[in-house]
């Protein structure tokens, strides 16, 4: 065999070792990316009902409720503007506190409440997942443009 | 004032390492021989500073002083001392000095083992081990200095998170960074190479020890580091594919694929732009782990920081190293040349589909990592990338290599016959065949248990074969003993580290496929049953630890009639931090490890208990082991000292022509 041929053959393998990494990847990618949604995203229905996804925001104060059996639990998500159901059957992590923020990744379930296969831990007592705080921002901004849209709203009123 | 020294020494380091970067580097082109010679006492004198610095900050750790903002972020009275130590790489600041540290340790071993290169040689690889220190001095003077005052420090300190205060957090930080820094000493023999054009096979014989000892502790580093996260995380896993573990992993890989890739260049002389191709990757994605980690960016248990200054800082840093790298890659590589000539069916070609597939696997679980950072960076939505994805791509890239690994030291080198390997390999694959369709059809396994096990059992027994059939060509009349010891050390580092693969694949196949975990509220007196095992909850009592309050529960475990054992989980509270957490209580197996752990407790008094079943974990470490074990043996060969010594008798160093930068 010539050297050219072999390194032709050699080069074609590699490439299809490549090829075969990337279709995995993007084959991968498509079925296994879980996206995130703020609470006020899952009440406007913008989250898919088939697929696992992930939400974040603060566990609403007083929310946590314990079933029967003492395993399954079930506590509000909420961005200061909407909140979301969630259930969950086992150990909450550590640091899961009411009041605090939290992450679950889960799916909805037929009673557009989120059943949660994993509630995902910090390891700090200071420290607010990314995307929890990343909801609570978006709330807040959303309640001040409510706040600020009423209160154009009763000052347009008052000049009629 | 020992902090104010610590900081004198660290800038005192920074100096040498200024000099070391330079002059030496100079004093190759210009041919002058006391600038070269100046690489070494510099390297050693900015040792000498950097230990000072280390042991300064440890000394205010050991004292109590917070007057050391860094200090009183991370440690407390209370705090035991030996956790005390370890806080000194406890946080952002100090993990870069122990990284520091590492460094200009490994730059005094390769002054000191490696006086029988030829000077030029060492002066250019010294000197770019210099630009690396500079790198990382100047960040941590100017961005994250550990010896930081605030003036009147806090009476008390911050405390270190619990989850560290751990013989892991001892162990696992100097063993990973001994792995990452160590990858820089290939890095500077290439680029030493690529400077001066010239590679040949005693580079390859040069670089090689070296790259086997930093992958050793690179190995026991990850395995430190799983191991600490299986029982201190208290839910069992071992490996989440987090993006920080995958920030070690993925230099890992590369670097496995660099000592193979060294082996085929020191051998047979192919593979020459490759082989420093890799030392660059590997070194590059070293350094993007480590501040992966600590830049903030990913947040997790191990990120700290957050300052936009450093963030950049490091962007810079790492664009320099690897972007001027690889462009001075493409710029000389040609030079060096390619190598040597090899079939199609050789032990060179399988080597080349063995490196290929573990840069593919290395480059899926980069983008994996990267994807979700620059999806939020830019703006595009908050996506995760979680353990499915890396799953679905790295186990079919991982099961051909697997395949691969048993029958490459069956092959020759250059050229070899498929008729002769397949006649070797046969009865071998027949056996694997039959274990297979056993473990389908008699044990009823899932597909996936059926393929790991098979694939397990065929890299150990066609290694042990491998063995049989070497040994076995030793002169007759040798006795065993002998015919073992003739063998080079690097043989048995090959046999152990892949024997080691096969125990490693044994058990991540079966604890995949066969766990099982079982969560129940019980009140004292109360059981809970998981297969064949009774876990029973037969008390509860409050302790109180050194910084720490808890309650401990007694767990006595019954499998049938006979007791296995009594396990005692905890449920500590931190109180400087205020927080709580979970400490699991395992027993530990050849088969199987019983694992429990308790959550909190509900208003009427029961106890929320996780109980697993977790079958043949203690394989994982095992594999783990013999790997890192496979590497050491590898790295202590008897060849890569004679070299020394014929070096040395044969040319005085100082006799040795320089060449010149064409």
């Amino acid at each position: 065999m010539k050297t050219r041929h072999k390194r032709l053959i050699l080069v074609l393998t590699g490439l299809m070792l490549l090829g075969l990494g990337a279709w995995l990847v993007l084959s991968a990618f498509e079925k296994n990316l879980v996206f995130f949604f703020t609470p006020s995203q899952v009440v406007a229905g913008q989250a898919p009902h088939n697929r696992s996804f992930r939400i974040g925001g603060m566990v609403e104060k007083g929310s946590l409720q314990r079933q029967a059996d003492g395993v399954t639990v079930s506590f509000w998500v909420t961005d200061t503007v909407q909140r979301v159901r969630v259930h969950y059957r086992g150990m909450l992590p550590d640091l899961f506190k009411e009041g605090k923020g939290v992450v679950a990744q889960g799916k909805l379930g037929p009673d557009s409440a989120f059943a949660a296969d994993e509630v995902l831990a910090k390891h700090d007592e200071n420290y607010m997942p990314p995307e929890a705080a990343y909801a609570l921002k978006k709330g807040q901004q959303a309640n001040a443009k409510t706040s600020a849209a009423a209160a154009t709203a009763a000052s347009s009123k008052d000049v009629k | 004032m020992i902090p104010e020294l610590g900081n004198l020494a660290l800038m005192l380091a920074l100096c040498l390492a200024g000099i070391q970067a330079t002059l030496p580097i100079v004093g190759t082109f210009r041919n002058n021989t006391r600038w070269m010679a100046l690489a070494g006492s510099a390297a050693a004198g900015q040792c000498l500073f950097v230990v000072l610095a280390f042991a300064s900050l440890t000394a205010s750790f050991i004292q109590n002083d917070f007057s050391v903002a860094y200090v009183a972020a991370n440690s407390n009275t209370l705090l035991p001392v030996f956790f005390r130590i370890a806080g000194v790489w406890g946080g952002h600041e100090g993990s870069l000095l122990l990284w520091t540290l590492m460094l200009a340790l490994w730059t005094l071993a390769v002054t000191l083992l490696s006086r029988q290169l030829p000077r030029a040689t060492l002066a250019r690889i010294l000197s770019v081990m210099g630009w690396i220190s500079i790198g990382f001095l100047v960040f941590m003077l100017f961005t994250s200095n550990p010896f930081e005052r605030t003036l009147p420090g806090p009476a008390d300190g911050r405390d270190l998170n619990p989850l560290l205060q751990d013989l892991g957090m001892i162990v696992h930080p100097p063993l990973l960074y001994m792995g990452y820094v160590g990858f820089s000493v290939a890095f500077a023999f290439s680029i030493a190479a690529l400077i001066s054009g010239e590679l040949d096979a005693t580079w390859a014989r040069w670089s090689r020890p070296w790259t086997l000892v930093a992958w050793m502790f690179l190995t026991l580093g990850i395995f430190c580091g799983s191991f600490w996260a299986y029982y201190e995380l208290g839910w069992g896993g071992w490996w989440f594919w987090d993006a920080v573990e995958n920030a070690s992993f993925m230099p890992w890989l590369l670097g496995t694929a660099l000592i193979h890739s060294l082996a085929v260049t020191e051998k047979r002389g192919s593979f020459k732009s490759w082989t420093v191709l890799l030392a660059i990757l590997t070194f590059s994605l070293s350094l993007l782990g480590t501040f992966l980690v600590r830049s903030g960016v990913l947040t997790s248990v191990h990120a700290f920081a957050t300052d936009p200054r450093r963030g950049f800082y490091i962007l810079i840093f790492l664009a320099i190293v690897t972007g001027g790298s690889l462009a001075l890659y493409a710029w000389r590589a040609p030079k060096i040349g390619l190598g040597g000539q090899f079939s199609l069916f050789s032990r060179e070609a399988l080597l080349l589909v063995n490196n290929v597939l573990l840069v593919v696997a290395a480059g899926t679980i980069l983008l994996g990592t990267l994807y979700p950072l620059f999806l939020d960076a830019l703006n595009l939505g908050k996506i995760s990338v979680g353990p499915p994805y890396f799953e679905a791509v790295f186990v079919p890239l991982m099961i051909p290599l697997l395949l691969l690994t048993a029958v490459g030291p069956f092959l020759a080198w250059k050229n070899d016959s498929i008729q002769a390997v397949l006649g070797r390999l046969r009865w071998l694959a027949l056996g694997a065949a039959v274990v297979a369709a056993l473990a389908l059809l008699v044990f009823k396994t899932s597909v996936m248990v059926a393929v790991g096990v098979t694939l397990a059992l065929w890299i150990l027994f066609a290694t042990l074969s491998q063995v049989v059939q070497r040994l076995a060509h030793a002169p007759a009349g040798a006795s065993l003993l002998k015919r073992i010891s003739r063998q080079p050390r690097s043989y048995w580092g090959m046999v152990i580290a892949h024997a080691g693969i096969g125990i490693f694949v044994v058990g991540v196949t079966l604890i995949k496929g066969m766990e099982s975990a079982q969560d129940a509220s019980l009140h004292v007196g109360q059981s809970v049953t998981l297969g064949d095992y009774e876990f029973t909850f037969s008390a509860l009592k409050k302790i109180q630890g050194p910084n720490y309050i808890a309650a401990r529960g007694t767990f006595e475990v019954r499998r049938g009639a006979d007791s296995i054992t009594t396990l005692h989980p905890e449920k500590r509270f931190y109180t400087v931090q205020k927080m709580p957490m979970t400490e699991a209580a395992i027993d530990r197996g050849f088969t199987r490890d019983l694992y429990v752990s308790i959550g909190e407790a509900a208003p009427d008094g029961a106890w929320l208990v996780r109980v697993q079943h977790k079958p043949f974990v203690s394989w994982i470490w095992a594999g783990c082991l013999a790997i890192a074990l496979g590497g050491a043996l590898a790295a202590s060969d008897r060849r890569y000292r004679m070299v020394a010594r014929q070096r040395a008798a044969a040319s005085p160093p100082i006799s040795s022509p320089v060449h010149s930068f064409v």
